[in-house]
C-alpha cells in the first residue's frame, strides 16, 4: 500500500511541475508513461506469472497501426470517438494475444521466450511488406492528435496530463487484478506450477488469460504511443522495443508493477534526453543494465524494499 | 551531442552583427547500422561551416546535431527536440526516405523550414509537396538519375534487363524510374527480384536470374552493395551490370574490389567528376577527413552553401520560414556536382552523370584506385524527365507494383 501512496504522490508532483518543463521533457514524460503501461503488461506476464515475453511490441504495434489506420484511412478516432478507437485498439491487442496465446502459452522458459519473439517478428513482417495497408517502411504519419471538445490533445501538456489518466486506471486496474485471488494464483503458477496443477488450478487457462489481459494493455500503449510520436512505423514494432520493454521490468523490478515506470523513466530519459548532450549515451545505458543485474537482481525496486522475495 | 559547433568568426574579420544568429539543427544517424554514413553528411556541412568559419553572412551559425538511429519514430522526437527546446531556424538532413516522410509533417507542424539533403523519397517534392508547404529539397528523388540511366540503357543497346533491388520504398521508386524511361524507349524488364533489405546472402536470388537477359539492373543499400557483386562474380555470372545510385557511391567504393570494375551506374554526384571545383573539393575533404566525399557529403556540403546563398541575399537575417524557402527555390548555384536550381516544386534540377567503376589513378593521387568515372553527362535533368510536370504527376508514384511488369512471365 504504502508504495502506491508513494507513487501517487511522485506522480502528482510531476503533474504539478510539468507545465514548467521545456517542451521537449514533456514529450518524454508523456513517452514515460506510454512505455510505462506496455512495461506493466509485460510485468503482469514476468513478474506475476513467470512468463518472459519477448515479444510485446506485436502488441504495440496491432494497437498502434489499427489507430494509425482508422485515422487515416477513416477519419475514425480524432473527436469524441476516440474512445472507441481505444476500445476497439485494446480489444485488438487482447484478440491478437489471444491468438497468439493459443500457441505460446504450451510453452515455458526460454521455449516461450522463443515462440513470443517469433510471433512478434511475424507483427514486423507484416507491418514491413504489406504496403497497401501499412505503407511498408514508411509507415504512416498521422495527421494530428484527437480534439475532444475543447480538449485539443495537439497541445503535448494537455496530452500529457490523458496519458497520465491512462497510466493511473491501467496502474489501478492492475494493481486490482494482481491482488485478488486470481492474481494470487498466478503468482502460484510462477512460484510451482505443477503444485497449482495438482491443487486443481487449470494454469493453462490462468496463463493464458493474464497473457490476453497483458495484450489488451499491450494494444492501449499502442494507441497512445502512435498519437505521442503521430508515425507509426515498423521500426516501432521491431525486437528492440519489446527488449526495452523486458529491460525496464527487470531493471525497476519485475513482479512490482511500479518497477516498469522507474525502468521506463530510467531507459527513456538515459536514452533520449541524454543522447542529447553526449555521445557516449549508450555506455552509460549499458553500464546501468550490467550493474542493475549484477548487484540488484531484484530491481531498483530492491533498494526500497528487499527484493519480492 | 549538443555539438555547438560555435565557431566564433574569425574574431577579426567579418565579425557577426551582435544578436544576429542562424541555428541549424542537422539529424543524421549516429548509432547503428547507418552510423558512418551519418558522420559522412555531417563531415560535408561541417566542412563548409569551417570554412566560413561559421559565419554566414553576419550570422553566427549554431549547428546542432542530433542523432536520428535511422529510424523515423526517433527522428521526430530529436526534431521536436530540436525545433521546440533548441529553437532552431531550419532542421536539415535525415538519412532515409522513411525519415523524410516522418520529419516533413513535424515541419509543417512546428512551421521550421525542413531541408532534406539526402531523403530521396519521390512523394515529397511530388504528390505529397501541397503538405509541406516549409520544405525544400537539396538532395535528390530516388528516380530521377535513374529516368536518365534508363535512356542510357535503350542507347547502349540493352534490351532485356532483369532488375534486382532491396525491397524498400526507396528500392521501389529507383526500379520504377529506370522501368518507366527504359520501356518507353523499347527495353524489357523480364523480371524483378525483391531481396529484403539488409540481405546478407544472395544464393538464393542469384540462380532465378534469367539466363536470357543483356544485363541486370541493381540497387544496393550499405553492406548489401558489397556482398552482391562478389557473389555474383562467384557464381560466375558475367552479364554487364548497371545499378542505382547507391549501389556504388563513394561511401562502399573504398570497400569493394575488382568485381565490380566496369559496372555502371547514376547519380547527381561522383567523386570523379573532372572540374576545378570538385577536384578542390575532393582534396580538401580527403586532408580533412582522410577519405574520398561520397554524395552523402557533397550534398550536405552543398547544401550549407545553399544556406548560405540565402542568408546572403538577406544580409544575415533569418527572413522567416515562407521567405526563405522562396529564396532558396529562386537560387542558382554552381555547386560541386555541377549547376543547380529549383523546379518549380522544390527539387533540384541538375546534372546526372552516367559512371563506370574503374581502377586509375585521379585527381593527383599517386595510388590506383577505384573511381566512378563519367561517362556521360545528362544535364539539367528535373524529377520529371521529359514527361512534363502534369502528365508525370498524373501516374502513381512508383511501386512495388508501378510500372506493371509486362514483360515478366
Amino acid at each position: 500500500m504504502k508504495r502506491i501512496l508513494i507513487l501517487v504522490g511522485i506522480l502528482g508532483i510531476v503533474s504539478v511541475l510539468a507545465p514548467f518543463a521545456g517542451p521537449f521533457v514533456i514529450l518524454l514524460l508523456a513517452q514515460v508513461l506510454v512505455l510505462g503501461i506496455m512495461a506493466m503488461s509485460v510485468d503482469l506476464l514476468l513478474g506475476y506469472t513467470g512468463l518472459p515475453s519477448l515479444g510485446q511490441a506485436a502488441y504495440l504495434g496491432v494497437g498502434a497501426y489499427l489507430t494509425a489506420i482508422l485515422a487515416t484511412k477513416y477519419g475514425i478516432g480524432l473527436g469524441w470517438d476516440f474512445w472507441l478507437v481505444v476500445a476497439a485498439g485494446m480489444l485488438s491487442g487482447a484478440a491478437t494475444a489471444a491468438f497468439f496465446g493459443l500457441f505460446a502459452i504450451r510453452a515455458s522458459g526460454v521455449y516461450f521466450l522463443m515462440i513470443t519473439l517469433a510471433l512478434g517478428m511475424c507483427v514486423w513482417g507484416l507491418a514491413y511488406r504489406w504496403n497497401s495497408l501499412t505503407g511498408g517502411d514508411n509507415g504512416i504519419n498521422m495527421r494530428g492528435r484527437p480534439k475532444l471538445g475543447d480538449l485539443a490533445f495537439s497541445n503535448d501538456l494537455t496530452f500529457f496530463y490523458v496519458v497520465l489518466g491512462f497510466f493511473l486506471a491501467s496502474f489501478f486496474a492492475l494493481q486490482l487484478l494482481v491482488s485478488s485471488p486470481f492474481g494470487r494464483s498466478l503468482v502460484g503458477i510462477r512460484e510451482r506450477e505443477l503444485r497449482m496443477r495438482i491443487l486443481g488450478y487449470n494454469t493453462w487457462l490462468h496463463k493464458y488469460i493474464a497473457f490476453v489481459i497483458a495484450g489488451a494493455f499491450g494494444g492501449l500503449a499502442g494507441v497512445l504511443w502512435a498519437h505521442l510520436n503521430g508515425i507509426v512505423s515498423p521500426s516501432d514494432v521491431i525486437l528492440t522495443t519489446s527488449v526495452d520493454a523486458l529491460l525496464m521490468v527487470v531493471l525497476g523490478g519485475s513482479g512490482t508493477l511500479v518497477g516498469g515506470l522507474i525502468g521506463a523513466t530510467v531507459v527513456v530519459f538515459l536514452r533520449e534526453y541524454l543522447a542529447t548532450l553526449v555521445q557516449w549515451w549508450q555506455y552509460v545505458l549499458g553500464a546501468v543494465y550490467v550493474l542493475t543485474i549484477l548487484y540488484l537482481p531484484g530491481g531498483i525496486m530492491a533498494l526500497f524494499k528487499g527484493g519480492r522475495r | 551531442m549538443k555539438r555547438l559547433a560555435l565557431v566564433l568568426a574569425g574574431a577579426f574579420a567579418a565579425a557577426p552583427v551582435a544578436g544576429q544568429e542562424l541555428k541549424i539543427g542537422f539529424l543524421a544517424p549516429m548509432t547503428g547500422i547507418f552510423a558512418q554514413i551519418g558522420k559522412d553528411m555531417e563531415n560535408g556541412f561541417q566542412m563548409y561551416l569551417d570554412e566560413q568559419k561559421g559565419n554566414f553572412a553576419g550570422a553566427k551559425v549554431t549547428f546542432i546535431v542530433e542523432d536520428e538511429e535511422g529510424k523515423p519514430p526517433v527522428s521526430v522526437r530529436k526534431a521536436e527536440k530540436l525545433a521546440r527546446q533548441d529553437n532552431v531556424h531550419l532542421l536539415v538532413g535525415g538519412l532515409l526516405a522513411s525519415t523524410g516522410y516522418a520529419i516533413a509533417p513535424v515541419s509543417t507542424r512546428l512551421r521550421v523550414v525542413y531541408i532534406p539533403s539526402v531523403p530521396a523519397a519521390d512523394d515529397l517534392t511530388q504528390r505529397d509537396l501541397d503538405k509541406y508547404p516549409y520544405l525544400v529539397r537539396t538532395g535528390w528523388t530516388s528516380s530521377q538519375p535513374h529516368h536518365p540511366l534508363g535512356r542510357w540503357a535503350c542507347d547502349n543497346k540493352y534490351r532485356r534487363v532483369v532488375a534486382i533491388a532491396a525491397d524498400y520504398a526507396f528500392g521501389h521508386e529507383v526500379v520504377g524510374g529506370f522501368q518507366k524511361v527504359f520501356e518507353d524507349c523499347g527495353g524489357q524488364i523480364i523480371q524483378k527480384i525483391w531481396p529484403p533489405l539488409g540481405t546478407k546472402d544472395f544464393g538464393p536470388y542469384i540462380p532465378t536470374i534469367k539466363q536470357d537477359a543483356d544485363a541486370i539492373f541493381s540497387l544496393m543499400v550499405g553492406p548489401m552493395a558489397l556482398q552482391f557483386p562478389k557473389q555474383l562474380q562467384e557464381a560466375g555470372v558475367k552479364k554487364p551490370i548497371i545499378g542505382g545510385g547507391t549501389s556504388y557511391d563513394e561511401f562502399v567504393l573504398p570497400s569493394m574490389g575488382d568485381e565490380v570494375l566496369g559496372h555502371v551506374s547514376a547519380l547527381q554526384y561522383s567523386a570523379a567528376i573532372d572540374t576545378p571545383k570538385n577536384r578542390e573539393f575532393v582534396r580538401k575533404y580527403r586532408e580533412k577527413y582522410g577519405k574520398v566525399p561520397s554524395y552523402y557529403s557533397e550534398s550536405n556540403y552543398t547544401t550549407a552553401q545553399l544556406i548560405h546563398e540565402v542568408m546572403k541575399r538577406t544580409q544575415g537575417k533569418f527572413p522567416g520560414p515562407d521567405k526563405f524557402v522562396d529564396a532558396m527555390v529562386g537560387l542558382k548555384l554552381d555547386a560541386v556536382r555541377g549547376p543547380v536550381r529549383f523546379d518549380d516544386m522544390r527539387n533540384p534540377v541538375q546534372n546526372i552523370y552516367i559512371k563506370k567503376v574503374e581502377k586509375k589513378k585521379m585527381h593527383g593521387y599517386d595510388k590506383e584506385e577505384l573511381w566512378n568515372t563519367v561517362l556521360q553527362t545528362y544535364p539539367d535533368v528535373s524529377q520529371f524527365w521529359t514527361y512534363g510536370r502534369d502528365a508525370f504527376l498524373k501516374q502513381p508514384v512508383y511501386s512495388r507494383d508501378f510500372p506493371p511488369c509486362k514483360y515478366c512471365n
